[in-house]
């Protein structure tokens, strides 16, 4: 099957949809790789580069589009100005596409798919199960925005983000506040603390609040309880009196903090806004808001989604490319990802792919499917969210010995030792007193054995058998007082004897000297 | 030799011995210990060579040269991975001794005991060859099972339980039949029955027996040897052979003990039968384990170790197996190198006897103060970057504490899986030898390396 990776067209884009590195493994699976020629060049990888990893390199675009049999990309197709054709048209009958779709947005995209008998895949719908995680695209791209994010408001910021004492005097760490703590959230947290910030964050859904903890962050509390987890791990619309104390929050955190950065997003919904004007106002000289959920219309009431925009000396930043201005480390999680939901849906390794209806992943992701439009799937819960508490509790101290428990031990121990007591008695009764000289001395050694055993390392635990074995051959002076016996069957068989414990006495011995040798250390 | 003189050089030796016990409570006093054995077994035989040997003298030295030579050699060519295998054999050489001199004491016609006094000299040779007849087969089985001349899998028998209790009272009557038997010939007889019904029922009772419980097995191995030897002592008025009997005998039984402890179960239920055949119905309603597993590969993993502050090795049987106890060793050489703070932590069961980890490790030059007990590391897995499992399983398996349905429920395991990341070195994704599926292979911080264990290990070594 012949891979197609196209040069992306949308402006200012500039990651793509594979690297040599995968290119490279993608081969491995049993496809052909072609790529347009400059597809890489936005990320840093050559052309050479990829034909070095055993790709082709189509000179034009269209060749590119039309010998494919399945497409890759990382935007959705669209109109390709400089041959006036749009970009579904480019492709062959029959052919398959995985990419961005976001069909929610897109109806009309899909129906221009459908009419082209294409079977599409798009990366931001596969579900969000514990399984699809490696194939997660949005989660890869949502930790870079989060990382950028934190980069693009240290460019802004005229100070430090750690605190200093330096011989030109103290620095202040900068406070940063993130509002929203999914992967994004979360990268933009654990960046920010790497450069030495003050972290505060907040989220509607409780259970963040650990994730938060263990970073190292503070996590802001409502003294309101509501618990915001919506469904696939998002959030959700909160009432109204959650929100006004929410905003509350974020009015007197915004005085005090240097940096804002808003990642809420509620799923088919617009952003919430929840960064006024007002709350801007009151910031100091210098701040700045990094909205990433301008795309969707932004959490900030100032964002205008792709610019700065400053207000009264606070910047806001509403780019909405931020995953391409880190565009090579972006391609590489991108292209990882695709070739994981390739790696899925190739079962024999042969470099074909089969869109496998029942299977979770693939359903959700295929959003077209021979010309029929598949979007959206049915309903698949979610695991993803919460992660399963450990289950492993402390043991319970052990309760102190109730009177009934006590008794217990004295019952079963009165039944051992009366037993044991008249087993005695009986044998004092019967035995004649050489006997019991031998039993006094074997009873005595076995409390001697048991002292001495418990005191033994552990570690030391094979010594002591081979140690034990080489001692208990004693049994040798058996056969040494028989040896000299007339009787040939007698002196056979303390031969054999013997000979079998002289094997055992220096075995035993020389292999706890060699064992014990070496744990001299 | 008057016989207070060779009292006394017994008691020498008997102190001796419990001395040489004794000292194996740390590394130091150890070796001096094994030293105290040597010279009180040199005591012993001398002295009763001396005092009893009275013709023969060239078979005896001759006879105890060869075999001397064939220990030596025996005991320097093995592989400390094959120390199983080694104790089993010398534990089954003391319980055919034990038969011989039982049979060769039972032929000597030398004691003239009437009365009490003979039927309790009966009762310790019938006693003794029992003992050491099924000391003696066990040990054979055991040793073929370790050394894989045959199946790790526990035999098991319809009514194995029945069939084991039928051979105990059958070994009881042909005892009563024995002791009131007055012809010597038919007393032989006997007796020799009773040696076949006892050599059966060693080999079944180890047959019957999985691989997991083999540390128990050779335990109790131990245990019975130094039984067979009390026995033989009481047989022979033989206080020297009682002590040291009694003595190894206690030692076994405590290190059975400590065995069935960190694998929570009780002797009897060892005994009994192996992991799944108890519990069998039980298995098929415990969850089963779903999730997938992550696999890492090796330059990652040297990625990881490279990137830890705190490692810590599980080793198990498979480092054993594949040999890989060096390459460990090397690996935390380097890291210790880099400042890394690295550490062993060992199970009790780990391996296929008590100890055996151990061994390996002190072979391969760990320093043993950084190897350490289960309950001394368990806490600390929280603050652990990396955990190593190297050929680990039932030992490592959280359902132990999380399914209470798991035939391994309840047992003490290692909690790698609080650690930050566990690496898993497996061969293949197979259950562990209590068959039961291991949750943490799918754990979410799981990674799984698979490939032999030194191959992967000496591949991680080039990647540090």
């Amino acid at each position: 099957m012949k891979i197609s990776v196209l040069k992306e067209i949308h402006v200012d884009e500039k990651r793509v949809a594979t690297t040599p590195d995968v290119t490279e493994r993608l081969i491995k699976l049993g496809f052909d790789v072609v790529v347009e020629t400059g597809a890489g060049i936005g990320s840093n990888f050559s052309d050479e580069a990829y034909r070095q990893a055993g790709a082709e390199i189509a000179p034009t675009a269209e060749a590119a589009w039309q010998s494919a049999d399945l497409v890759i990309k990382v935007r959705p197709p669209e109109q390709n100005i400089a041959l006036g054709k749009h970009e579904v048209d480019l492709m062959s009958e029959g052919c398959h596409l995985i990419s961005f779709l976001f069909p929610a947005q897109n109806e009309k995209l899909l129906e221009q798919l459908a009419k082209r008998k294409i079977t599409a895949l798009s990366m931001d719908s596969i579900p969000r199960i514990s399984r699809a995680q490696k194939l997660d695209a949005l989660s890869s791209m949502a930790n870079i925005s989060g990382y950028r994010a934190v980069v693009e408001a240290s460019a802004l910021f005229g100070r430090f983000f750690a605190g200093q004492i330096t011989a030109a005097g103290k620095v202040a760490p900068a406070k940063v506040m993130v509002i929203g703590v999914g992967v994004a959230g979360l990268s933009a947290i654990a960046t920010a603390k790497s450069l030495g910030a003050i972290v505060r964050a907040f989220d509607t859904r409780p259970e963040v609040k650990e994730q938060i903890l263990s970073m190292d962050a503070e996590f802001l509390e409502l003294e309101f309880a509501e618990d915001g987890s919506g469904e696939g791990g998002y959030g959700k619309v909160m009432s109204k009196e959650f929100i006004d104390a929410e905003m509350a929050l974020f009015a007197q955190q915004a005085k005090e903090v240097d940096i804002i950065i808003t990642t809420a997003l509620i799923p088919g919904k617009p952003a919430p806004k929840l960064i006024t004007s007002q709350m801007i106002e009151s910031m100091r000289d210098g701040s700045v808001v990094v909205d990433l959920a301008a795309e969707q219309g932004g959490n900030c009431e100032l964002t205008e989604p792709g610019k700065v925009v400053n207000r009264k000396g606070v910047s806001i930043v509403g780019y909405t490319d931020l995953p391409s201005r880190l565009a090579t480390q972006s391609s590489q999680l991108y292209a990882t990802n695709i070739y994981n939901l390739l790696e899925e849906m190739s079962p024999q390794k042969d470099g074909s792919i089969l869109v496998d209806m029942e299977d979770v992943v693939v359903r959700g992701a295929t959003v077209v499917n021979s010309g029929k439009i598949t979007w959206p799937p049915p309903v698949v819960a979610v695991s993803v969210a919460k992660k399963p508490e450990p289950a492993v509790v402390a043991e319970p101290p052990a309760p102190l010995k109730s009177p009934s428990k006590v008794a217990s031990i004295a019952k079963s121990s009165l039944l051992p030792m009366l037993i044991g007591g008249s087993a005695l008695f009986g044998l004092g009764l019967v035995a004649p007193p050489s006997f019991m000289a031998h039993f006094t001395v074997f009873v005595l050694s076995c409390f001697i054995g048991y002292m001495v055993i418990w005191n033994v390392a552990p570690s030391l635990h094979t010594p002591l058998m081979s140690l034990t074995n080489a001692i208990s051959s004693i049994i040798v002076l058996g056969a040494l007082t028989q040896i000299s016996s007339d009787n040939p069957t007698i002196m056979v068989l303390s031969v054999i004897a013997l000979l079998i414990t002289s094997i055992n006495i220096v075995g035993g011995f020389s292999v706890s000297q060699r064992m014990l040798q070496m744990f001299k250390g | 030799m008057t016989s207070s003189l060779i009292t006394v050089s017994y008691l020498a030796a008997a102190i001796l011995f419990i001395l040489a016990l004794g000292g194996l409570k740390d590394n130091q006093s150890a070796r001096r210990g094994n030293l105290y054995g040597m010279i009180g077994m040199v005591i012993a035989v001398l002295v009763t060579i001396i005092a009893f040997v009275t013709q023969n003298y060239t078979i005896l030295i001759s006879v105890m040269l060869i075999g001397g030579v064939v220990g030596f050699v025996l005991s320097r060519r093995v592989k400390m991975t094959q120390m199983p295998e080694l104790v089993a054999i010398l534990h089954s050489l003391v319980g055919l001794a034990a038969v011989l001199i039982g049979f060769a004491n039972f032929l000597d016609s030398s004691f003239n005991l009437t009365g009490v006094e003979k039927t309790i000299h009966e009762i310790e040779i019938f006693i003794g060859i029992c003992i050491g007849a099924l000391t003696f087969t066990g040990s054979v089985i055991a040793y073929g099972k370790l050394s894989g001349m045959i199946g790790g899998n526990p035999l098991t028998l319809p009514a194995k339980n029945w069939l084991n209790l039928f051979m105990f009272i059958g070994v009881v009557i042909v005892g009563v039949l024995f002791v009131g038997e007055q012809n010597h010939f038919d007393a032989f007889v006997l007796l020799m029955v009773m040696t076949l019904i006892a050599m059966v029922f060693g080999m079944h009772m180890v047959a019957a027996i999985g691989g997991a419980d083999m540390p128990v097995v050779i335990s109790m191995l131990n245990s019975y040897s130094g039984w067979a030897a009390a026995a033989t002592g009481f047989m022979l008025s033989n206080d020297l052979l009682i002590v040291t009997g009694a003595l190894v005998g206690s030692s076994g039984a405590i290190l059975s003990y400590i065995m069935c402890r960190a694998m929570n179960r009780s002797f009897i239920s060892v005994i009994a039968g192996g992991f799944g055949t108890t519990s069998g119905s039980k298995r098929t309603v415990s969850a089963e384990v779903q999730g997938n597993v992550t696999e890492i590969d090796i330059a990652e993993t040297g990625q990881l170790l490279n990137a830890a502050k705190q490692v810590v090795f599980i080793p198990g049987y498979g480092m054993a197996m594949a040999q890989a106890q060096h390459a460990v060793s090397e690996i935390s050489k380097i890291l210790l190198a880099k400042g890394v703070k690295v550490r062993f932590g060992i199970h009790p069961v780990a391996g296929r006897m008590p100890g055996h980890m151990n061994v390996l490790l002190a072979e391969a030059k760990v320093p043993y103060d950084i190897v350490f007990e289960m309950d001394e590391i368990n806490n600390d897995f929280p603050d652990v970057d990396v955990s190593v499992v190297i050929g680990a399983n039932d030992t490592v398996n959280p359902s132990a504490q999380e399914d209470d349905d798991s035939p391994i429920a309840g047992m003490p395991v290692l909690e790698v899986w609080k650690s930050k990341t566990t690496i898993v070195l497996k061969r293949g994704m197979a259950a562990g030898y209590a068959g039961v599926d291991n949750p943490l292979f799918v754990k979410d911080n799981t990674r799984m390396l698979f490939g032999d264990a030194k191959a992967s290990l000496d591949l991680i070594i080039k990647a540090l």
